[in-house]
């Protein structure tokens, strides 16, 4: 069975299921108890969980790092949310040198099992310091692992298999997100991470997209798909560990690819996907070169048509596939 | 800080001569400052307006309730000094000499905006009246006080830097290790706290179990003191005492300005975390009102002269906003622009 609900309605779902069957998780943040999160994600979890396990923190995200780490490896499973992904730059220690790092570097003696949520992406006039992608930052990072759900289903499945995992997991969502609907199931129903998923299948394009640039392209396959073009929708969902294969197996039925993401392109994440394809199997299969479409190098500017244009809008990924399927470039 | 100026009720005060209840200030001055209050609160009314309209993307934070603690420190300011100010900082631009009409452009996103319509309310800055920027990180200003201080020191300049933060922003890490730098190298810094009792739903009888927050200060050896910051005065004496010491190398100084915002920490606020009592009760303590009530009573103004100078900054309001409104939008072909040098 399933219905309806928003990508927040189904991340505060996924928390309270989580909550229920397991003492050990508790949710901790600034803000996430009595407000209810700056995005009303948390909203009503302290009434039904109480203080102890919803707990507002004072405005220090080093140690809330800290304290998600330390909770974690002695037996407890902490949700973290950071109120901004661009507060995550003032955790790093913690999460980089610490989170990350402690269990390789105790020869494997403990476990460190949080999630630390976050709010990412432009979008709603926040300016440079509230609008970061910061993923591709982890990525770079050995011992932490990455997800970025796309859809409100996604976002369930994912932080229920995000808690479950046994190591650090940054877990991605998108401010933009928030609002949208979609069928979701009901009861605890995790997802592995690590499972990349053809949101589309078509045969003329493949278009690797992650987050909000899922449902972006698959605006952009809809008014492709009545020009007579088909665009395969892929989306990794966990950007680490990737799951490489389904993205190679598309990319050897198409011939073409085109990577799409909101963080800019340099350093981004479309560079590691664009290597990975290009020195795969799927290499002999192209016919075109790997594109990629990404957050221009800049800053996130207030000015809304400025920031409209930094981040790719659907009309960029209709006009980059078409010319990629028509022109081969 | 001395204590004597606290007790602005008792029978010898009130006798005291006008220089010493007005902390030396002249009475031009003091209605200039109170004409600065007047223009904050005026700005920020506007600008919840025009939000409401829809004219204004993304967020804002506005500092209603919070003009005495803005104006009373940086009257304490010479014109080349440096201040650093926060999310909540369109009070602290007004009081250092920003212009509304600029500071509009801004809010409305336009090229003619102080940041050119890349910035927004939360990063407004005017490197001219010496406002290096708010801030839309919590805390974000005060490591680079440090720096701006270690500046000043190395190319001995007569100024000082003031950084405001808020009640929150004292629990970051940043804030421990800004103080205790500009203890040991002897920074000029004013490190100035406008507790406002909350950090967004986070109120500081949670946040912290300390009464004051300047008492932090004994932690890094440097003078702490809390003043009323509603009460222009208490703030401004506080702030002099601070930047007299810092232009004298002395080092910096922590200041706790006790005061409220009226308004919700941002556009999404359900404020479920206060009463309205609460907030009535420090509406009562209206740090405008409670100025231009001991000017009045010192006779240096009357009512007709304070609705004259309500209706002066009306007008200026009014006028920032159809210089903002008519000017262009930023070319998008110049989206590049400013990322380097
Ligand atoms: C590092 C960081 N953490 C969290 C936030 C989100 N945030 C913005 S303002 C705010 C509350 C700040 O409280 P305070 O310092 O007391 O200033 P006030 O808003 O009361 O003026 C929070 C949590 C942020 N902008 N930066
Ligand atoms: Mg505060």
């Amino acid at each position: 069975m399933s219905r309806e609900l928003t990508y927040a309605q189904a991340i505060r779902e996924a928390i309270a299921l989580a909550m229920e069957r397991d003492e050990r998780v508790f949710l901790f943040g600034e803000d996430v108890g009595i407000y209810g999160g700056a995005f009303g994600v948390t909203d009503g979890l302290l009434d039904r969980f109480g203080p102890e396990r919803v707990r507002d923190t004072p405005i220090s995200e080093a140690v809330l790092a800290g304290v998600a780490t330390g909770a974690a490896m002695t037996g407890m499973r902490p949700i973290l949310e950071i109120q901004f992904m661009d507060f995550i730059t003032l955790s790093m220690e913690q999460l980089v040198l610490q989170a990350a790092k402690l269990r390789f570097m105790l020869g494997g003696k403990v476990n460190i099992p949080f999630v630390l949520r976050t709010p990412a992406g432009a979008g709603t006039g926040a300016a440079a310091q509230h609008s970061e992608s910061l993923e591709n930052w982890f990525v770079h990072v050995p011992g932490i692992k990455v997800v970025m759900p796309s859809t409100p289903a996604d976002a369930k499945g994912l932080l229920l298999g995000a808690i479950e995992d046994p190591n650090p997991v940054i877990f991605v969502e998108h401010k933009l997100l928030y609002r949208t609907k979609g069928p979701v199931p009901e009861g605890y129903t995790p997802i592995p991470l690590s499972q990349t998923e053809v949101k589309r299948e078509g045969g003329d394009l493949t278009v690797v997209a992650t987050s909000l640039m899922v449902a972006r392209a698959l605006e952009a396959a809809e008014t492709l798909a009545q020009e007579g073009i088909q665009l395969e929708v892929v989306d990794p969902r966990t950007l680490k560990p990737l799951d490489e294969q389904p993205i190679i197996d598309s990319v050897k039925k198409t011939g073409r690819v085109l990577i799409v993401h909101e963080a800019c392109k340099t350093g981004g994440y479309g560079g590691e996907l664009a290597a990975i394809i290009a020195g795969s199997e799927a290499f002999d299969y192209l016919d075109a070169p790997i594109r990629r479409l990404a957050g221009l190098d800049m800053p996130v500017p207030y000015n809304r048509e400025l920031e409209r244009r930094m981040v790719p809008q659907v009309e960029d990924i209709v006009d980059a596939a078409r010319k990629l399927v028509r022109e081969g470039i | 800080m001395d204590d004597q100026t606290e007790k602005t009720s008792s029978p010898e005060q009130a006798q005291a001569p006008p220089s010493d209840e007005f902390a030396g200030l002249s009475p031009d001055s003091l209605r200039e400052a109170l004409r600065r209050m007047l223009l904050i609160r005026a700005f920020e009314e506007t600008a919840e307006q025009l939000y409401f309209q829809g004219l204004i993307h993304g967020t804002m934070h506005l500092s209603i309730g919070q003009e005495g603690s803005a104006v009373g420190s940086i009257w304490a300011l010479r014109p080349e000094d440096y201040i650093l100010s926060t999310h909540r900082g369109h009070g602290h631009s007004i009081a250092k000499g920003a212009k509304p009409s600029l500071m509009m452009a801004e809010f409305l996103a336009k090229e003619t905006g102080y940041c050119r319509g890349r910035g927004g309310s939360m990063h407004i800055a005017d490197v001219e009246t010496g406002n290096l920027g708010a801030n839309g990180i919590v805390g974000g200003g005060i490591p680079l006080a440090a720096g701006v201080g270690v500046s000043i020191q190395m190319q001995k300049l007569d100024r000082v830097v003031m950084v405001f933060f808020g009640d929150g922003a004292a629990n970051e890490g940043a804030f421990h290790e800004s103080l205790n730098l500009a203890s040991i190298w002897d920074l000029p810094v004013v490190y100035l706290c406008e507790n406002n009792q909350y950090a967004m739903s986070m109120s500081v009888r949670r946040s912290m179990n300390i009464e004051d927050i300047s008492q932090r200060a004994c932690a890094y050896g440097i003078p702490g003191v809390s003043v009323d910051g509603n009460d222009f005065l208490a703030v401004y004496r506080a702030a002099k005492e601070a930047v007299d010491r810092a232009r004298r190398g002395e080092g910096p100084t922590l200041i706790e300005a006790k005061t409220y915002r009226w308004k919700g920490h941002s556009r999404s606020d359900k404020q479920r975390y206060r009463t309205k009592e609460e907030v009535q009760e420090w509406q009562a303590r209206d740090p405008i009102r409670r100025l231009a009530e001991r000017m009045m009573a010192q006779g240096w103004l009357d009512e007709a002269a304070f609705q004259a100078l309500q209706a002066d900054v009306d007008r200026e309001i009014q006028e920032a906003v159809r210089f903002a409104q008519e000017s262009p939008e930023p070319d998008p072909a110049t989206i590049l622009e400013g990322v380097y040098a």
